[in-house]
């Protein structure tokens, strides 16, 4: 799994805001869209794309999309 | 001795709370947005003064009135709150005394939330098959209004008030299948009204404001959110699967799923982790929000109602404990 494809599976936790704006940088709560509802979001994702339990407070002490990523991928093992 | 579901029926209190009255409490929220998400256009709460034993007695007033029950049938309440009364006696006694009921019931109350139902089917179903009872009314009553804080945008979206009662008998439109129950102690912390029991008599008056403005406070409901998300994806498609087990049934087998309405989002994610067809899952939340161990119940009166409870209808409920449970209803 590359970041480019994680991105993509991250954009498609958000409604209302266009992929184009999603990268690997993004820091993802200063988006408007973003709510707690966009946190469960991606604990979803995680979980049924990477099989990956990751928490609120984790996704909390994130900033960007990398940061989630390495996270994941560090779960994963 | 088979146990069934002979009737459902449920009440809402009086007082709705539209999106449109949160929005002008919290203008700063986008709270149509969300509460689109969550599934919940409007909810009804109690009045002051309104408890868990008054939305019992109507419930179960309704359930005789419809259905024409003959109230002195009923030889065993189950009563399922976490807004009892008092402390003591149980609600379950009040009520027998209310609606009037013979001294030969026997009563009792169980602290559950989200998985009550569940609990309360598996308790009457063992009532009856011992014989120590024929006919079980199962009542599940909540006022979660009283245990939030007033600024509780986030829950005060969710959660509504409600009471169902069901009849549970030696016969029935449902016969109640097996059963399979956990629970998760740890879990406790996540979903919390800390003060005012014996633990914590006196108030802890320690209100902070989270960063999206909602109150965290001991002396009200609490709800780790993103908690309570993973423990329900992490629990539910086991749950489902073991009840599958138990009922010695295929996925395939299952014409409706019936879960705790938690909110539509966390379903929806529950649907899609577990490949449940759209058709299959039942959703009934929009009128009434997540009225807690009386979700599974109104929305099996409302399937009924639509004419969707036929052949393996599959329940579970989840949550507060942490606390779960299943079983298979197959239906007439």
């Amino acid at each position: 799994m590359d970041i480019n494809q994680f991105v993509m599976d991250f954009a498609e936790c958000f409604d209302d805001t266009d992929a184009s704006e999603f990268s690997s940088n993004l820091r993802f709560k200063e988006l408007e869209e973003w709510s707690s509802l966009s946190g469960l979001g991606i604990i979803a994702m995680c979980k049924k794309k990477f099989g990956v339990k990751i928490t609120g407070a984790e996704i909390m002490e994130s900033d960007t999309i990398q940061d989630v990523y390495d996270l994941v991928m560090e779960k994963r093992g | 001795m088979a146990s069934f579901i002979k009737a459902i029926s449920y009440i809402l209190p009086d007082t709705i709370v539209t999106n449109q009255d949160l929005v002008g409490e919290f203008p700063e929220w986008s709270v149509d947005k969300i509460a689109k998400k969550v599934g919940v256009v409007s909810r009804h709460v109690v009045a002051e003064g309104q408890c868990a034993s008054d939305l019992a007695e109507q419930a179960a007033r309704k359930l005789f009135f419809e259905n024409d029950i003959d109230k002195n049938c009923i030889d065993f309440v189950l009563l399922c709150t976490q807004s009892p009364d008092y402390f003591l006696p149980t609600t379950a006694c009040l009520l027998q005394d209310r609606l009037g009921l013979g001294t030969h019931c026997g009563a009792l109350d169980f602290n559950l939330g989200c998985s009550g139902f569940v609990y309360g089917m598996a308790l009457a179903k063992g009532l009856i098959e011992s014989d120590a009872a024929r006919n079980v009314l199962l009542v599940t009553a909540e006022t979660y209004s009283k245990h939030m804080h007033n600024r509780d945008k986030g829950n005060r979206t969710i959660f509504g008030d409600a009471a169902a009662a069901t009849l549970v008998s030696t016969s029935g439109f449902a016969e109640i299948g097996s059963f399979d129950l956990g629970t998760d102690g740890s879990g406790c912390n996540n979903l919390i009204v800390k003060s005012g029991a014996m633990r914590h008599q006196n108030r802890f008056d320690d209100i902070a404001f989270d960063k999206s403005g909602n109150p965290v406070s001991s002396d009200h409901l609490y709800m780790n959110g993103s908690e309570i998300f993973n423990f329900t994806l992490e629990t539910v498609p086991d749950l489902v699967e073991n009840v599958l087990r138990k009922n010695r049934l295929g996925k395939e087998s299952i014409d409706l799923y019936v879960f705790h309405q938690a909110n539509k989002y966390m379903l929806d994610c529950l649907f899609d982790l577990m490949e449940i067809e759209e058709e299959k899952a039942f959703v009934y939340m929009s009128e009434v929000g997540n009225t807690v161990s009386s979700t599974i119940p109104i929305a099996l009166c409302e399937a009924k109602k639509e004419q969707r409870l036929s052949g393996n209808v599959l329940i579970a409920g989840f949550g507060v404990g942490y606390s779960w449970g299943g079983c298979v209803l197959t239906c007439k």
